[in-house]
């Protein structure tokens, strides 16, 4: 009974002094350091892991001077993040599993959060914090500061520096020996369609997609129209182009230009053959949709990044009987253009179309190397695959981004 | 021939290069040269919206006055650009000079005109999913047979019915979507990037010269 009773006091006197032993027994040994790979502006606390059901909270105090007054900058409830789940900036192993972390970026004043500057040391501590109580950990100070280089996508840089270099000695070997490139069937269908167009006296119609000229898919869609655009130069054939973007509008306008200078064909060109049709996306499927049910080109061609419309235009294409070849790298439309369409270009083809018709052996050796980093990153694909399975995710790892 | 071919091709290089070394430079300075381009962008943008509203004013106009097929309608959208514009100047009595109203005849017409204009065109995709399906959808040959199967289970699988009929066809669609659908798609996005970086090479190392309007020299 006695010893019953010396367990009930001592159970006592735990609940009690819980607090005490919280503060007595858990300061968080924080350590504190620049963000790595950022503009500035932001201090990485870190602390070790709590392991448990997560009822301890974490404070992290922030003050200009080491005798404060400190600030709070950020609560991280319960167990918050681990190094390990921002591997790109602080790696993979058990102490980054071991280890919590918190991006500081400003802190609470009586005027409100104040952001970090650059170059000015604080002085920050921790505190676990539970059940109203603090237990506070030592003082470390850190600096933030800009980072020149962000070391995250080192795997980035070195595969897309890998990947171009193979580009390059492509293209270079290309002005020595001729290269075999596959036939691509709908590249082929264009001169088929411009000659349809020649032969029933009708026009072609070109439609850009909806993005902007900054965009890579429009640029590829521009350099397509540029060699469509000789070729009914030489056919004397009526090409239409129908843009969504004014910028996209005037760089076609010059390209079609240049092309039938090129061709020796200036006075076939007409300004006005290449217009604005919308500049909202249903307004302009509606102009275009228009113009193809009126005015009946014989060829549709339909390159560049689409969105809803791509069914909307192509359908109705498809009910007027004119020949179409779609080209897109967006995969959410690609099925709407394989129903519809004669022929449609898929993801890396509308790239390849404009080398493809060029014929310039230095375009042709680029799309080489294409095929060459293709087999390269297939390769890295399958080897990864089996690693991973084996319980070896090194490539996995070395592939991911960050 | 500098303004018109060695300029651009210099100029193509030179912001080629920035971009990508801005893409792993974080620093405070490429994120102001990154903010500075984007601007430029935008004041280059609006100058061509300029050039934009002459070419759907022209492009209609020229349709009335050749009373082309069609012309009528080349009329209403002049005549809503002039309606939109004035009650866009009028800014529900406050002027153009103020901030746009929240109300008034330009939200009006926004609403429950274009809008409402742009939801019937939308809303007609369903009939257009429908008949493009019903082509391909005839199993004329073996690909056609098995995209036939494979949409049948897929369609059923993602309703309520086809879990009361059997759980095959929700794993079964599941399935479909998360591995070989994922798997073609990954592989699109993969030769997509490829493309990009080629496509990218070649106009910063003014190979790819189309969009100026020339190929070879």
């Amino acid at each position: 009974m006695r010893w019953r009773a010396s367990r009930v006091v001592t159970l006592l006197g735990v609940a009690v002094l819980f607090p005490v032993v919280l503060s007595a027994q858990a300061p968080p040994r924080a350590i504190a350091f620049d963000t790595p790979n950022d503009a500035g502006g932001s201090i990485t606390v870190t602390w070790p892991r709590v392991d448990g059901n997560g009822t301890t909270n974490h404070l992290v105090y922030v003050a200009t001077a080491e005798a404060g007054p400190y600030n709070l900058a950020a609560e991280v409830k319960g167990k918050g993040a681990v190094l390990s789940d921002d591997p790109g900036n602080y790696g993979r192993g058990e102490e980054q599993d071991a280890t919590h972390f918190v991006h500081v970026s400003d802190f609470t004043t009586a005027d409100g959060r104040q952001p970090l500057d650059n170059d000015v040391t604080y002085f920050i501590r921790v505190a676990a914090s539970k059940d109203g109580m603090e237990a506070r950990g030592a003082i470390t100070s850190a600096m933030a500061e800009a980072n020149f280089i962000n070391w995250a996508k080192t795997n980035n840089f070195v595969i897309g520096t890998a990947l171009s270099l193979i580009i390059l000695v492509s293209i270079s070997l290309a002005r020595r020996k001729e290269m075999f490139i596959r036939r691509i069937a709908g590249l082929e269908a264009i001169d088929e369609a411009l000659g349809r167009a020649t032969e029933m006296g009708k026009a072609v119609l070109f439609v850009h997609g909806l993005r902007e000229m900054d965009k890579i898919s429009t640029i590829a869609a521009v350099n397509i129209l540029g060699q469509v655009a000789r070729k009914t130069a030489q056919y004397d054939t009526l090409l239409k182009v129908a843009s969504y973007d004014p910028v996209v509008m005037s760089v076609s306008q010059e390209t079609v230009k240049e092309a039938y200078l090129e061709v020796g064909r200036p006075d076939a060109y007409n300004e006005d053959h290449i217009f604005v049709a919308g500049t909202d996306q249903f307004s302009y499927a509606a102009a275009v949709e228009g113009m193809m049910v009126r005015e009946r080109p014989a060829a549709h061609i339909m390159m560049g990044y689409f969105y809803a419309e791509s069914l909307l235009l192509a359908e109705t294409g498809s009910q007027t009987g004119a020949i179409q070849i779609a080209g897109t790298d967006a995969f959410t439309q690609l099925p709407f253009f394989v129903t519809t369409c004669d022929y449609t270009l898929m993801g890396e083809e509308l790239y390849a179309a404009s080398a493809y018709l060029s014929r310039e052996p230095r375009m042709l050796g680029s799309l080489k190397g294409q095929d060459i980093g293709k087999a390269f990153l297939i390769a890295a694909l399958l080897f990864g695959s089996l690693l991973a399975t084996a319980g070896m995710p090194f490539i996995t790892h070395a592939l991911a981004a960050h | 021939m500098f303004l018109t071919r060695t300029m651009p091709t210099l100029l193509a290089f030179l912001f080629g290069a920035v971009a990508v070394i801005i893409y792993y430079v974080p620093h405070t300075v490429a994120q102001e040269i990154e903010r500075e381009l984007s601007l430029w962008l935008r004041i280059l943008y609006a100058f061509a919206y300029f050039l934009g509203l002459y070419s759907i004013l022209n492009l209609h106009w020229n349709r009335i006055s050749r009373r082309e097929g069609g012309w009528a309608y080349s009329g209403v959208a002049i005549a809503s650009f002039l309606v939109m514009s004035f009650f866009v100047v009028y800014n529900d009595g406050a002027g153009p000079f103020a901030p746009q109203a929240t109300a008034g005849g330009y939200q009006w017409m926004f609403t429950y005109i274009h809008v409402a204009c742009s939801s019937t065109m939308f809303s007609m995709l369903a009939f257009y999913i429908a008949s493009a399906a019903y082509r391909t959808f005839r199993a004329r040959s073996s690909d056609a047979a098995i995209l036939l199967v494979a949409a049948i289970i897929l369609m059923v699988g993602r309703v309520p019915v086809g879990r009361a009929i059997s759980d095959f066809f929700p794993e079964a669609a599941a399935w479909l979507m998360e591995v070989p659908n994922l798997a073609a798609k990954r592989g699109i996005m993969l030769g997509v990037s490829l493309g990009a970086i080629a496509t990218s090479l070649r106009i910063i190392f003014g190979i790819e010269r189309s969009y100026l309007g020339g190929g070879e020299e």
